[in-house]
C-alpha cells in the first residue's frame, strides 16, 4: 500500500533522497518530464501538452527528526531535533544515518529522581542516544556527528477507519500527488514534491520560482487535537470530518475566491470538508502565492492526531475524501479554468 | 534457547504484576526440561525444584513481573483514561504505542500528546500528569465498549532491540533478566552432583510490593537465598543516574538485608573463578525481594546479586549479555563451591 | 434494609486498638445466626458459619481513625499523633470525641501558608485553661474520634464512622439473609485495619482460608473535577479490581462478577489508587490466599462526614448473599 511504503521510509530534511526515489518510481510511467532542481525538490509534469487551465499540486516530502550533533566520551550520542518536542522521544528506539543503527532513548530512572525532578520537562541537555557503545571511539565506528536520527515507528492499521505511522505530515501529501498522476485526469499538471519544508519552507522557495501554473493546490498533513480534554474552539480539525481547508495560518491568508470553489466542489459531489480552524503553523502555500506576480493558492489537509511524534494518526476517510476533492476539482477547473 | 533468546522471548512477553501468565507459561516450558519438580502456587509465582543431596534449600528468586497501565476510565469520545501498576515515570509515556488487553483479543492505542500549539508556554514547562494521559484506539465509543473494560491490562509495543557489544535494550530487563541467568546456572549445572536443593522462583507482584517472593519464601521456608535484580546502571561514569556501571560484571551487593558470609563468599568465588564483578552497598532496605525473604518464617541468609541496567522503568531498559551470563556463572560456582561447606557452619555469624 | 441498624452501629464509636464496644455490639447481632464465635488476643471477632465446601474468610474492619493525644501544653492544649491516614485540612476545625465523652475541636497554630499545615502544628482544644484542667479530662495515650450525628434519610447515609462500618453492616445482613451458603464462612470483623492491615494478618493466620473477600468504603468518583475512577454513586456494588495492598484475584472478580449478572444486581468494578484493605494482608498469607473486595462508593473517606448511598448499600447486601451461596468453580 502506498501510504505505507511511504511513511516507512526516512527522509530528514536534506537527506529526501529515498523518499523522493520511491516516487519518482511510483509515477515514472505517468509523467510527460520530471527533474530534481538543485535543492533536492522533484518536479513532474503530467499532460503537459493539455489546453486549458494548468493547476499545480505541492506536497514535502521531509518529515521532523533529529540530527546527531555530539558523541561523548562515554559514547553517548547528544543530538538536536527538527520539529521534534524532546520530551515525546523518552523512551524510544531511533534509527541513525544510512545505516540504521538502532539506539535508544532513555531516562534516569523514576526510583533514584528526587519528587521535584518528576515534576520538570527533560529537555535535550538531559538526554542522549544509547547505541550500547562503550566509548567515543566505539560509537564513532558506527555513527558520525551530522547522522540524521529517525523515529523507529511502522504503519500499522488502527481501529476501523484509522492509520498509525510516522511522517504522515506529509508523506500522504505525496501519496495524494501520486494518485492523481496515476489517475485519468486529462488536464495539465505540474507536482512539485519539495525539501526542507520542516526546517522553514525551504524547498518550496526555489521550486515557486522554477514553475508557473494558474493555481497551486497546496496538500498537507496538519494538526489535529480532538479530545474531550481540549477545548472545542482549540480543536482546530476534528478527525473523520474530511479534509481541513486552509483560511489563514501564520504564513498565508488564503483567498476566499479561489477557496470557495472548492467549498463548491465539495457541496456539488457531497464530499465531506472542514475548515482548518487555526491561525497556528506554516505551509509551502507561502512561497507560491508570493511567486512571481503572485499565484493564487489553496490549502488542503488530513487532519492528524499526534503530528510530529512517531506515532501520528489519520483517519483513511478523510485522506479518500481528499483524493475525491482534488480530483474532482481538477476535473471541473483543469477545462473551464476558475475565474 | 541460549540465555539471550530466553531472555528476550520473556521480554517481549507480557507479564504485569498479578497477570504473569504469559510469561509464566515461557519459565515453566524452558525449567520443565531441567527441573525435577515444577509448580506454580496461588499468587502466581513459578517454583521449579532441582533436587540436590537434601542438605539444605537454596532459593533463588527473581521476579518475572513488569510494570504496566490498566485501563481507569472510558471517556465520551472513547478515549480511555489510565492507573499505573507499578511505578512509571509518567513523563516517559508520551507518544507510545500500546497494546490493550482487551475482553477478547489485543487492541492497538497511542498514547496521545497536546499539539504544541494549544499547550501553553505554562504547560510546557510542566510534566504532564498520570491522570491526563488518553490513549487513543481509533475506535469510537460504542466499538471500544465492546472491544474494552474497565482494568483491561496496557502494556508498551515494544520488542527487544539489539545495540551494539551484545547490549539489548526492551521493556521488561527488570527483572526478565535476572529469571535469563537461570538458563546459565542450569546449562553449568547439567551433570554436576549438588548438596543444596535449588529452587528457581519467578516470582510474582514484585513491582506492587515484594508480595510474590514472601509467599514463596512463607512455602519454601529457604535456608539460603540469592535474590536476583537489575541494578541500576549509570549512563556514564559520574552521572547520578545510577550506582554501577554496564558491561563491567555483576553486581555483589552488600548492606542490612544481606547476610555477610553470603556476600563475602559470592565475592570470593567470583574472583577465585575470574568472574568480573562491582560491588554495591545498599544501607538501609533494598528494594528487592531480599527484603521479604530474609525475614519470612525463620529467616534465611539472603543475598542480592544485580544485573546493570539503565533506564529502569522505560520501555528501552538497557543492559549488557555479559553481565547476565557473569551473574548466572557467579550462582553456578557458589553452588559447586558448597559441596565443600557445612550449611550450619556457613548459617552461624 | 434495616436502617435502624445501620443507624446504630454507624453511632458506635472505636479507633483502632478501641474496637471492644463495637465487637460486643456486633455479637449482639449475629450470635442467632452462626455456630460459634471468639474474640482473638488482638480483638478480632472471628464468626464461624459452617457450611460444606471451601473455606472462606470474610472481613470488615471494625475500627475508625482517631488521633492520639501525645501532649499537653501548659495552656491545656492537646497535641496528638494520628491513628490511620488524616488530611491537615481535612480535620482542621472537626469535633472530636474520646471515650469518657470529653469533646474537643482541632485547631492548628497560626500559620502564613494554610497549605502547609501539618498535624504537628495542631491541636484540640477542650476548653481547658490549664494544663492541670485538661489533665482531668484527658491524659496522654488517649484516643479520640470525630464527634458528629448520623443521619440516614431515605436514600443517603452521613456520618463520620462510615469507614467501615458499613463494611460491618454489611456482612451482618449479609449473614442474616443467608440461605444456602456454598462455603465454610468465617465472619472476622477485623481490627486495626486502619494502621496496617493487622488484625486481618493475625487473623487469617488463625482461619487459614481458600479464599478472602473484604468488605470496605472506596472514594465515589464522582465529585466536581475529582480524579476519574470508574466507581460512582448510584453506580451498584464495587468489585475492586486494584488498590495499594492488593491487585484482586481474577478467579474473585469473575466469580463476584458472574454472580452480579446472574443475580440481576447492579455492580461496578473499582480502581483505587491509594489505601488498601484487608484483602491486601490475606491474599499473602501461606501460599497465597485467592482474594477479591466488596466496596461501597462512599465520598469524603476519612472526613468528618462521610457519605453513602442507601442503593448501592443494598447492592453489596444482595452481592455479598449471591457470592456466598454460589460456588468458586
Amino acid at each position: 500500500m502506498l501510504i505505507k511504503k511511504l511513511t516507512d521510509i526516512n527522509g530528514l530534511p536534506s537527506y529526501e533522497d529515498d523518499v523522493r526515489a520511491a516516487i519518482k518510481e511510483e509515477i515514472k510511467d505517468f509523467v510527460d518530464n520530471m527533474y530534481t532542481d538543485r535543492m533536492g525538490n522533484l518536479i513532474a509534469v503530467k499532460n503537459e501538452k493539455a489546453d486549458g487551465m494548468h493547476i499545480g499540486l505541492s506536497a514535502h516530502m521531509d518529515e521532523v527528526g533529529m540530527v546527531v550533533t555530539t558523541i561523548e566520551k562515554s559514547g553517548m550520542i547528544r543530538f538536536d531535533t527538527w520539529g521534534v518536542l524532546p520530551k515525546v522521544m523518552l523512551s524510544k528506539t531511533v534509527k541513525i544515518g544510512k545505516n540504521q543503527v538502532i539506539g535508544v532513548i532513555g531516562s534516569k530512572p523514576v526510583h533514584l529522581q528526587k519528587p521535584e525532578e518528576r515534576l520538570t520537562v527533560l529537555d535535550l541537555d538531559r538526554i542522549y542516544i544509547d547505541i550500547g557503545a562503550t566509548s567515543k571511539e566505539d560509537a564513532e565506528k558506527y555513527v558520525e556527528i551530522g547522522d540524521y536520527i529517525a523515529f523507529d515507528s511502522e504503519y500499522r492499521e488502527m481501529g476501523r477507519h484509522k492509520i498509525k505511522a510516522k511522517a504522515l505530515d506529509d508523506r500522504l501529501g505525496c501519496a495524494a500527488i501520486i494518485e492523481m498522476f496515476k489517475s485519468d485526469i486529462p488536464h495539465k499538471l505540474t507536482a512539485v514534491f519539495c525539501v526542507q519544508e520542516e526546517v522553514g519552507l525551504r524547498g518550496s522557495a526555489v521550486a515557486a520560482n522554477q514553475i508557473f501554473v494558474d493555481l497551486m493546490i497546496n496538500l498537507e498533513g496538519t494538526v489535529c487535537a480532538d479530545s474531550e480534554d481540549i477545548e472545542e474552539h482549540l480543536r482546530v480539525t476534528t478527525q473523520g470530518a474530511g479534509p481541513a481547508l486552509s483560511i489563514r495560518d501564520t504564513t498565508s491568508i488564503y483567498i476566499k475566491k479561489y477557496y470557495q470553489q472548492m467549498i463548491d466542489v465539495a457541496k456539488e459531489n457531497n464530499i465531506p470538508l472542514q475548515f482548518r480552524r487555526s491561525g497556528a503553523g506554516g505551509t509551502d502555500s507561502l512561497n507560491y502565492h508570493t511567486a512571481h506576480g503572485g499565484t493564487p493558492v489553496i490549502g488542503l489537509a488530513v487532519p492528524c492526531r499526534y503530528i510530529h511524534t512517531p506515532v501520528s494518526m489519520c483517519d483513511k476517510r478523510d485522506y479518500e475524501a481528499l483524493l475525491a476533492l482534488v480530483k474532482a476539482f481538477i476535473l471541473k477547473y483543469g477545462q473551464e479554468g476558475t475565474k | 534457547m541460549n540465555t539471550k533468546e530466553f531472555l528476550i522471548k520473556m521480554s517481549n512477553a507480557v507479564g504485569v504484576s498479578g497477570y504473569e501468565a504469559e510469561r509464566a507459561e515461557i519459565i515453566i516450558e524452558y525449567l520443565k526440561s531441567f527441573c525435577d519438580e515444577i509448580s506454580t502456587d496461588k499468587i502466581g509465582n513459578v517454583i521449579g525444584i532441582k533436587k540436590g543431596k537434601g542438605k539444605g534449600k537454596l532459593m533463588l528468586s527473581a521476579h518475572m513481573d513488569e510494570i504496566g497501565l490498566m485501563v481507569s476510565h472510558i471517556d465520551e469520545q472513547g478515549f480511555l483514561g489510565v492507573t499505573q501498576i507499578g511505578g512509571f515515570d509518567q513523563r516517559t509515556l508520551l507518544a507510545h504505542e500500546v497494546v490493550i488487553h482487551g475482553k477478547k483479543d489485543k487492541v492497538y492505542g497511542i498514547i496521545g500528546i497536546k499539539p504544541p500549539h494549544i499547550t501553553t508556554p505554562e504547560e510546557a514547562k510542566k510534566s504532564i500528569k498520570l491522570e491526563h494521559l488518553l490513549i487513543d484506539t481509533g475506535y469510537d465509543v460504542e466499538e471500544v465498549k465492546e472491544l474494552i473494560s474497565i482494568g483491561d491490562l496496557i502494556t508498551i509495543n515494544r520488542q527487544v532491540v539489539e545495540l551494539k557489544n551484545n547490549r539489548i535494550a526492551g521493556k521488561c530487563m527488570d527483572d526478565t533478566a535476572g529469571i535469563a541467568t537461570y538458563a546459565t546456572i542450569l546449562e553449568r549445572l547439567k551433570g554436576f552432583d549438588h548438596d543444596l536443593d535449588i529452587y528457581f522462583v519467578a516470582s510474582a507482584q514484585e513491582e506492587v510490593g515484594v508480595r510474590g517472593a514472601q509467599v514463596a519464601a512463607q512455602h519454601i521456608e529457604p535456608d539460603l537465598a540469592i535474590v536476583l535484580e537489575v541494578g541500576f546502571g549509570k549512563s556514564s561514569e559520574g552521572s547520578d543516574d545510577g550506582k554501577c556501571l554496564v558491561g563491567e560484571g555483576v553486581e555483589i551487593v552488600t548492606g542490612v538485608n544481606i547476610h555477610r558470609k553470603m556476600f563475602k563468599t559470592l565475592k570470593e568465588v567470583a574472583k577465585k573463578n575470574g568472574i568480573k564483578h562491582q560491588v554495591t552497598v545498599y544501607a538501609g532496605m533494598t528494594p528487592t525481594d531480599c527484603r521479604a525473604i530474609q525475614v519470612t518464617g525463620k529467616g534465611a541468609a539472603t543475598s542480592l546479586l544485580q544485573i546493570p541496567t539503565r533506564y529502569m522503568h522505560t520501555s528501552v531498559e538497557t543492559l549488557s549479555m555479559d553481565d547476565v551470563e557473569a551473574t548466572g556463572r557467579l550462582i553456578a560456582e557458589f553452588i559447586i563451591n558448597f559441596n565443600n561447606c557445612d550449611l550450619e557452619e556457613f548459617l552461624c555469624l | 434494609m434495616n436502617t435502624e441498624l445501620l443507624k446504630s452501629i454507624c453511632t458506635l464509636k472505636g479507633a483502632s486498638s478501641e474496637e471492644g464496644a463495637i465487637a460486643e455490639f456486633i455479637i449482639e447481632q449475629i450470635k442467632d445466626y452462626v455456630d460459634d464465635y471468639k474474640i482473638d488476643t488482638l480483638g478480632n471477632l472471628i464468626v464461624h458459619k459452617k457450611g460444606n465446601g471451601k473455606k472462606m474468610m470474610l472481613a470488615g474492619h471494625m475500627d475508625q481513625i482517631g488521633m492520639m493525644v501525645t501532649y499537653i501544653d501548659k495552656d491545656g492544649f492537646i497535641h496528638f499523633t494520628n491513628i490511620g491516614g488524616l488530611n491537615p485540612t481535612v480535620i482542621h476545625s472537626a469535633c472530636v470525641i474520646f471515650s469518657n465523652g470529653t469533646t474537643g475541636i482541632v485547631n492548628c497554630e497560626r500559620i502564613e501558608e494554610p497549605a502547609k499545615m501539618t498535624i504537628d502544628k495542631m491541636y484540640i482544644d477542650i476548653g481547658a485553661i490549664s494544663k492541670e484542667e485538661a489533665e482531668k479530662y484527658v491524659q496522654i495515650g488517649d484516643i479520640c474520634v470525630y464527634y458528629g450525628e448520623t443521619i440516614v434519610d431515605d436514600h443517603k447515609v452521613m456520618t463520620p464512622y462510615l469507614d467501615d462500618r458499613l463494611g460491618c453492616f454489611i456482612m451482618i445482613e449479609a449473614l442474616k439473609k443467608l440461605k444456602n451458603h456454598a462455603f465454610d464462612l468465617y465472619f472476622v470483623f477485623t481490627v486495626q485495619e486502619e494502621v496496617g492491615l493487622r488484625g486481618a494478618k493475625t487473623s487469617v493466620y488463625t482461619v487459614d482460608p481458600d479464599y478472602g473477600i473484604s468488605f470496605d468504603v472506596t472514594i465515589s468518583s464522582d465529585t466536581p473535577k475529582c480524579r476519574k475512577l470508574p466507581q460512582k454513586f448510584d453506580g451498584g456494588a464495587c468489585i475492586k479490581i486494584k488498590d495499594m495492598s492488593i491487585l484482586c484475584h481474577p478467579k474473585i472478580i469473575k466469580h463476584m462478577e458472574k454472580c452480579a449478572k446472574d443475580g440481576n444486581i447492579k455492580y461496578q468494578f473499582e480502581i483505587l489508587e491509594a489505601g488498601g484493605t484487608d484483602s491486601g494482608a490475606i491474599h499473602l498469607h501461606g501460599s497465597g490466599v485467592p482474594s477479591g473486595v466488596i466496596s461501597i462508593p462512599t465520598r469524603y473517606v476519612h472526613s468528618m462526614n462521610e457519605m453513602a448511598r442507601l442503593s448501592d448499600i443494598q447492592d453489596c447486601i444482595d452481592l455479598t448473599v449471591k457470592v456466598l451461596e454460589t460456588a468458586i468453580d
